[in-house]
């Protein structure tokens, strides 16, 4: 099965999936109310007792709660394909000379449109509570490509459990036990220098905190004297570089293993 | 005639429960096969296996000439599989469904959309084609599946106890449709626990239990098999029951059945026709009135009663139809 037939067999399983989102569109309104709610909670909330050297809590919050939310929104595609392994439409798909890999290329790109809208939706919160871009247009561009590279490639993570948790009301908490940590432990909502010893390490070193970064620097939120305050390790030097490294990492692990699991659950 | 499907030996086991236990089936092209038995009895484990669903443990099978464990793709290219719950995505619209089916099988945009037109419309389904599949009734929702499975216009067709859960309007309706596909050449493996269904529709039946293939022939064929045809009669009144009896037992093949409840009498006859006109003739001459008479032939359901010792509904688990053949066999 050529990888070409992969790619034309998962855009049509997108469709399908797009479709849904079309059909019940109250899915999408919980999507995004969160990221709304994250951004006036955390705006409001900590707004004024955290102190971020050189700028506005505010302006420092918005990328961290950006690359929290596509990370939640990974979540979609495991508690998508665990929901799609329970229906009988999973045995018509595994019945058709269709490439194996098509129902998982299909469910983590449409998981994209999912998180292209709460981008945008969290864009226009942001802006309203006073965050704005300070940069140029195609760097800020750059900055939401890479946030939406990372989510697709944690969407492969999700895939995974997915696959393996034995129902779709198992996956939220399930995804919970890995996202809280990694989106938490990191310089989305405090800056990394504040955190404790083995904490800060985890944090300096945690993707998340590099995808932050580097959409913080990407969006001109990173005034120099904030830069200054920045722990000096590679990972947050080279932001972009370090998450790229990430997302290629976790494509090359995730993917076979996630595939391999589709075939071995889809034949029992 | 060539065999369409040929499978020898096929064994599969969950952990201690062996679903398959050396089956082999052989489907001549263009006939259609019913594979009968109880749920549990390993039917769908069979279909999933033929279908490339499923691996199994042990044996090799053939379909459409291509070894299901060697080329399942090529086998996906040439079936169609309907199964026990509709396979259908309930948010699409009939449409919707069929031409992803299509593109799926690479038809090409126009000719996908074509047969899912065509077929829309041969199944009924043409002005419920634009609305979510959520709102159709369980028979349209079988009867979208069916098409699903037919898009590619597949040489072999496996049907996965398709009218289960159906109300009998449905049923005689999807019924109808089947033997449509049988009359164009369609090659049909059909399982059900509907002995009515088999008889029906199937050339020959394999009746399977447990696993294992028990009897195999044409629903007459294991008619013939559990015993002739038996008299059944129903008197006015109860005093009129013992009369009867003793005229049955003078002209019946073997021992005289009595319901006192109500007042029904059966026996099996050797002569047929001539038997019944006989006893009737003598019922007559001793004044019994006769409520009902006739010449029953043997059900399906006596058939595998009489084969397996236990009823055809009797559970939902091997475990359990195990436990009623050792423990409650009549």
């Amino acid at each position: 099965m050529s990888a070409a037939h992969a790619l034309q067999d998962g855009a049509i399983v997108a469709k399908r999936n797009l479709i849904k989102i079309k059909r019940v569109p109250e899915v999408l309104v919980f999507v995004l109310i969160s990221p709304i709610m994250f951004v006036l909670l955390f705006a409001y909330v900590f707004g004024d007792s955290i102190e971020i050297p050189g700028m506005d809590y505010r302006e420092f919050l918005i990328a961290g709660i950006f690359a929290q939310t596509v990370i939640f929104g990974s979540t979609f595609t495991g508690a998508g394909l665990a929901e799609d392994m329970q229906k009988g439409i999973i045995d018509r798909f595994r019945s058709l000379p269709m490439s194996r890999s098509a129902v998982l290329i299909g469910r983590t790109a449409s998981d994209i449109v999912y998180n292209l809208l709460s981008i945008v939706i969290m864009a226009l919160t942001g802006l309203l509570v006073g965050w704005r871009i300070r940069s140029s247009f195609l760097d800020a561009l750059g900055g939401f490509l890479l946030l939406l590279l990372f989510a697709y490639a944690f969407s492969w993570i999700m895939a995974l459990m997915g696959l393996i948790v034995p129902s779709p009301e198992v996956i939220n908490n399930a995804s919970f036990i890995v996202i809280f940590p990694m989106t938490f432990i990191a310089n989305t909502f405090v800056p990394a220098e504040n955190l404790p010893g083995p904490l800060r390490t985890f944090a300096e070193w945690n993707p998340v905190s590099a995808v932050t970064q580097a959409a913080r620097e990407l969006f001109g939120n990173m005034p120099p004297e904030a830069a200054a305050a920045v722990p000096d390790v590679w990972s947050l030097d080279h932001p972009v570089a370090y998450t790229l490294i990430w997302v290629v990492g976790i494509l090359v692990v995730f993917v076979p293993l996630s595939v391999s699991r589709y075939k071995k659950a889809a034949s029992k | 005639m060539t065999d369409i499907i040929r499978a020898r030996g096929l064994v599969k086991r969950y952990g201690d429960v062996t679903a398959l236990d050396g089956l082999d089936l052989t489907v001549p092209k263009g006939t259609v096969l019913g594979l009968l038995g109880p749920n549990g009895a390993g039917k769908t484990t069979a279909v999933r296996i033929l279908t490339t669903l499923l691996v199994p443990d042990a044996g090799t099978a053939e379909v459409a000439g291509i070894d299901v464990g060697a080329d399942p793709v090529g086998v996906r290219e040439r079936i169609g599989l309907s199964g026990q719950y509709a396979a259908v995505d309930e948010h699409l619209t009939g449409f919707e469904n069929l031409d992803m089916i299509g593109r799926l099988y690479r038809l090409g945009r126009d000719v996908s959309r074509g047969r899912a037109r065509e077929l829309l419309e041969r199944f009924d389904l043409a002005e419920a084609a634009d609305r979510p599949v959520k709102t159709y009734s369980g028979g349209m929702r079988r009867r979208l599946d069916l098409a699903g499975a037919l898009v590619a216009k597949p040489e072999v067709l496996f049907l996965d106890e398709p009218t289960t859960g159906l109300d009998p309007r449905s049923r005689t309706e999807l019924w109808e449709v089947i033997r449509e596909l049988v009359q164009a050449g369609t090659t049909v493996l059909l399982t059900t626990q509907y002995l009515e269904e088999a008889d029906r529709l199937a050339d020959e039946i394999v009746v399977i239990d447990r696993g294992r293939a028990i009897a195999q022939g044409t629903a007459d064929e294991l008619k013939v098999e559990v015993g002739g045809e038996r008299i059944e009669l129903v008197v006015e009144r109860d005093d009129e029951v013992p009369v009867a009896r003793e005229v049955l037992s003078e002209l019946a093949a073997g021992d005289v059945q009595v319901d006192d409840h109500t007042r029904t009498l059966t026996a099996p006859a050797s002569g047929g026709a001539k038997t019944l006109i006989e006893t009737l003739r003598r019922l007559d001459a001793r004044g019994v009135s006769v409520l009902d008479v006739g010449l029953r032939r043997p059900t399906l359901d006596d058939v595998f009663l009489s084969l397996t010792g236990h009823v055809a509904e009797d559970g939902t688990e091997p475990a359990v139809a195990a436990a009623a053949a050792t423990g409650g066999a009549p």
